[in-house]
């Protein structure tokens, strides 16, 4: 609170703006970067499920695709979490 | 007259393929660990190593929950499955997080590493596995091992 409250008087030092700066970048980077996962995660799962009601007898192979499908998927999320870490803690 | 029956009241019975893809993947990322903090201990040193060590067993849990929570909600009905999909998507990042969030001021732990480590790991197990998977959809006849990767089961209603 003391720093955003020295910013809005314009009295953050040029580290502070630095630190500040690198912690919202953060939260957007892992916030933006959960997002698109999380839509492209329940498209693909509710296109999965269509197709295992269209078509019983193909279930194993649709399920074995969605699994696969969704661990992609989770990789974009991830790294969007690991530049979060490393622009908030390392 | 045919009875409307939902396709989110139907129930995906047998087999559970992603436990099997699952297994797979741990049982290979467990061969690779040495190699994985040999590698990661000559970049980054000795607590580079036990953070590749740490970021592979994140990597490792994730894919093993996500195949159990898949495989126990899909005999159930495809609606649960579908939303413990989207749930345990949000689930195990909270879970990955907070693992990291735990260990981020642990003097063994250098977050680069972990951090790099997560995301090789996490692809380059995948793309191995994509090898076998890929082979064993397109020409099932060629399977690499027909035990490991047993044909489809069927969806059957409730």
């Amino acid at each position: 609170m003391e720093a955003i409250a020295r910013l809005v008087a314009a009295e953050a030092t040029p580290a502070e703006l630095k630190n500040n700066a690198a912690a919202a970048s953060a939260g957007y980077a892992y916030g933006l970067a959960a997002i698109g996962p999380g839509i492209g995660i329940g498209y693909l799962v509710g296109k999965s499920v269509e197709a295992m009601a269209r078509q019983p007898e193909a279930a194993g192979m649709v399920r074995t695709t969605m699994f696969l499908g969704i661990a992609f998927t989770e990789a974009l999320a991830l790294i969007g979490f690991v530049v979060f870490i490393l622009l908030k803690f390392a | 007259m045919t009875e409307h029956v939902s396709p989110l009241a139907m129930a995906s019975q047998g087999l559970a393929p992603e436990v099997t893809v699952s297994k797979d993947i741990i049982r290979r990322g467990l061969i690779i660990a040495p190699v994985v903090m040999v590698i990661a201990g000559v970049i980054w040193g000795l607590t580079g190593a036990w953070s590749a060590g740490l970021g592979l067993a994140v990597v490792l849990m994730n894919f093993g929950l996500a195949a159990a929570l898949i495989s126990w909600a899909a005999p159930i009905s495809l609606a649960l499955m579908m939303g413990v999909s989207l749930f345990g998507y949000l689930i195990r990042l909270g879970l990955i997080s907070v693992s990291v969030y735990l260990v981020r001021d642990v003097s063994w732990v250098s977050l680069p590493a972990l951090g790099i480590t997560i995301i090789v790991t996490h692809l380059g197990l995948l793309f191995w596995e994509m090898r076998f998977i890929a082979a064993s959809l397109a020409f099932p006849g060629l399977r690499p091992n027909a035990q490991e990767y047993p044909s489809s089961s069927a969806a059957e209603t409730p």
